[in-house]
């Protein structure tokens, strides 16, 4: 296998963005953020690939119109995942493991805002039996929560307890749309929105744009001195009936836990986009008390609907970068309720590879 | 003034699909008043059946009937119900495992308050009063109070089993034209058709972009274009179709606008279609001031202005 990293992560975070669902003009700012970053330009991105939902932006063929913030003459080498960030640069790692190219940039865009999100991912649910009662995402979400709390997994006390230190963590973070802790008492005071869950376990509804930067062996080294080497990568899926699967579970994360050599990892940025999601996911990776887990503020902070999995590589992978870990973590989900899972390692060493 | 034109639209389409044999015998249970799950290999009975076993992943070919009284195995409050969703005030979702099932299926529960309802309690399902073989045949499920049973469902036609299912799926979007696109359409409320010219290749578009397709460069300096231009390339309408407005046959063309470095497609009228022609010069046709609106409508048609016709290398790089 070739040694992949890293080496690039650029994002754009906002509630209510004023412009059009394309994200055009957030990502070309983006792009130029990441050819600054590498001392590229377009014509060293071996690959490119995106992430969109015509669902989310009420266009069709939602991801074309982006491709002008690249500029394709020459023409350039592409393709589209509607899931996110995180599965866009999955895809980019098996086209660099081909050996077709060397080097890809990978990024996802949406709109969150221009309808009503909760509702349009009902959209992704089982089309017979689920989706024309219009289950929406927080109400999918509580369910599981209470799945939890019944069986004594956690309380609502744990659950203020990862809100209160993502809110805190997210005042460090400039991306942040929602940020400023207070304490476990405060937050358990505040009403409840769709019981079992007050407002702050739930992520807020966030438009943005991010990307991120793959390269392999040398071509990695040129562009920086730790570069953030993927030495796993796994995903998996559950079923999607919510009746047949142990809500109080994530059996699809454990796998991909299980696939990678999670020992010694010092920080790991988990995509939960509601707070009691963070406790699975953290039983699941077996992931111990001395793991700092979403020191960015992670997805309750903000969570752009289609890059919100691919932001917790490019926070996973700027510790590498900066010197402040040597191993990290980073986590993506897609579908109800922690259905799909990606997990991936980052290290300053080659050495540990595990694919 | 905002920066951004915006408006609401709505994308609807009726979602038709064939059920199969597994959905289908769900679905036709429904509408015939009945609860039906499947076994899986491991003995289970799962309602909604599954189509292909979990384990063996071969086809579900055993159906049990269940009773529609069962207990809530988890729920959440819906404070702010969306559009289309069982119930427009607040309600819960919840989590039933019906009796003679061991999973439970989703579904919507009458409740006025989350004080009503507790995980563990009984409820049973209110049938929908007509039923068509559809998950919204079971109208909700209701509390069940001690010594009440299971309401039986009201009679239905016994009819032949259910292999479609309509679901309609309506989304509201409010949908914003990106800056560029704010000020073709603030132009055309203007009488103005409005491009923006790329400071790396020099190409004019219209209707201008967020970014130069060719070279990825945000597009900035304004260029107010022309109103005459040359059919590149053009199609006969022979074909009526649902939402036509005109009559056929009729001219739809490419108009490359003068100074512009990309066509426009529009409708060619004031000249017989067999007329029209590559090359043939355009001018706008605008409609009267007073129906004027942020739309590429204001300019109703172009129509020949008699004119030479354009020399074929003034336009063969845009075709």
């Amino acid at each position: 296998m070739r040694d992949v990293a890293v080496v690039g992560f650029a994002q754009r975070q906002m509630l209510g963005f004023d412009g059009s669902p394309t994200c055009v003009e957030l990502l070309v700012p983006v792009f130029k953020e990441l050819y600054e970053q590498t001392g590229w330009t377009r014509k060293d991105v071996g690959f490119w690939c995106s992430g969109s939902s015509d669902y989310l932006a009420g266009r069709s063929f939602s991801f074309v119109q982006a491709v002008d913030a690249i500029g394709v003459i020459p023409p350039v080498n592409e393709s589209h995942v509607e899931m996110d960030l995180a599965w866009a640069m999955y895809e980019a790692w098996i086209k660099i493991q081909t050996g077709e190219v060397d080097t890809a940039l990978v990024y996802a865009f949406g709109k969150s805002s221009a309808g009503v999100l909760r509702r349009t991912l009902a959209l992704q649910l089982e089309p017979y039996t689920m989706t024309p009662l219009w289950p929406d995402t927080v109400s999918l979400a509580g369910l599981q929560a209470r799945a939890g709390i019944d069986a004594g997994l956690w309380d609502e006390r744990a659950m203020a307890e990862v809100a209160n230190r993502s809110l805190t963590d997210a005042e460090k973070n400039e991306y942040a749309v929602r940020k400023g802790g207070s304490s476990v008492e405060e937050l358990l005071a505040r009403p409840m929105y769709a019981d079992p869950l007050r407002k702050h376990d739930c992520s807020p509804v966030t438009d943005g744009v991010a990307a991120l930067v793959l390269a392999a062996g040398d071509r990695a080294r040129e562009v920086r001195e730790r570069p953030a080497w993927l030495t796993g990568i796994s995903h998996y899926v559950d079923p999607m009936g919510m009746g047949v699967r142990d809500l109080t579970r994530s059996p699809s994360a454990q796998r991909a836990g299980a696939a990678l050599d999670l020992g010694g990892v010092e920080v790991a940025e988990l995509h939960a986009p509601f707070s009691h999601q963070e406790l699975i996911l953290r039983a699941e990776l077996g992931l111990g008390a001395d793991v700092a887990i979403n020191p960015s503020g992670g997805a309750l902070a903000s969570n752009p609907m289609f890059s919100g999995g691919g932001i917790r590589v490019g926070e996973a992978a700027q510790r590498i970068w900066s010197g402040e870990a040597d191993k990290t973590l980073a986590h993506a989900t897609s579908g109800p309720a922690l259905q799909q899972n990606l997990v991936c390692t980052l290290e300053a060493s080659t050495e540990g590879a595990r694919i | 003034m905002s920066r951004t034109l915006s408006a609401p639209v709505t994308v609807a389409f009726d979602y038709t699909r064939s059920t199969g044999p597994v959905v289908g015998r769900f679905l036709s249970g429904l509408r015939d008043g009945v609860v039906v799950g499947g076994r899986t290999s491991a003995g289970q009975v799962v309602v909604p059946p599954l189509e292909f076993d979990p384990v063996t992943h071969e086809a579900t070919t055993e159906f049990v009937e269940v009773s529609s009284v069962g207990t809530v195995t988890s729920w959440t409050w819906v404070p702010e119900p969306v559009k289309d969703q069982p119930f427009d005030r607040p309600f819960a979702f919840a989590l039933v495992t019906l009796d003679g099932a061991d999973v439970p299926l989703l579904h919507a529960l009458d409740v006025a308050s989350p004080a009503e309802v507790t995980t563990g309690m009984r409820v049973r399902v209110r049938w929908a009063a007509e039923r068509v073989g559809h998950i919204n045949d079971i109208a909700c499920f209701e509390p069940l109070a001690p010594g009440e049973t299971e309401t039986a469902a009201p009679a239905a036609a016994a009819g032949q089993p259910v292999t479609g299912v309509v679901t309609t799926v309506s989304l509201d979007y409010q949908y914003a034209a990106s800056p560029e696109e704010s000020l073709f359409y603030r132009g055309l409320n203007e009488g103005r058709i409005m491009g923006q010219r790329c400071p790396t290749c020099q190409k004019v578009y219209v209707p201008p972009r967020s970014a130069c397709p060719s070279d990825g460069t945000p597009t900035v300096e304004e260029v107010e274009l022309a109103q005459t231009g040359t059919i590149t390339t053009f199609c006969v309408v022979n074909v009526p179709f649902l939402g036509q407005k005109i009559t056929p046959p009729y001219v739809s063309a490419y108009v490359l606008l003068d100074g512009a470095d990309i066509a426009l497609l529009h409708l060619i009228l004031g000249v017989p279609a067999e007329e029209v022609r590559m090359g043939m010069r355009v001018k706008a046709v605008w409609k009267p001031r007073d129906e004027w609106a942020y739309s590429l409508e204001n300019i109703d048609h172009f129509a020949p202005t008699g004119d030479p016709d354009a020399d074929f290398d003034t336009y063969k790089h845009h075709l």
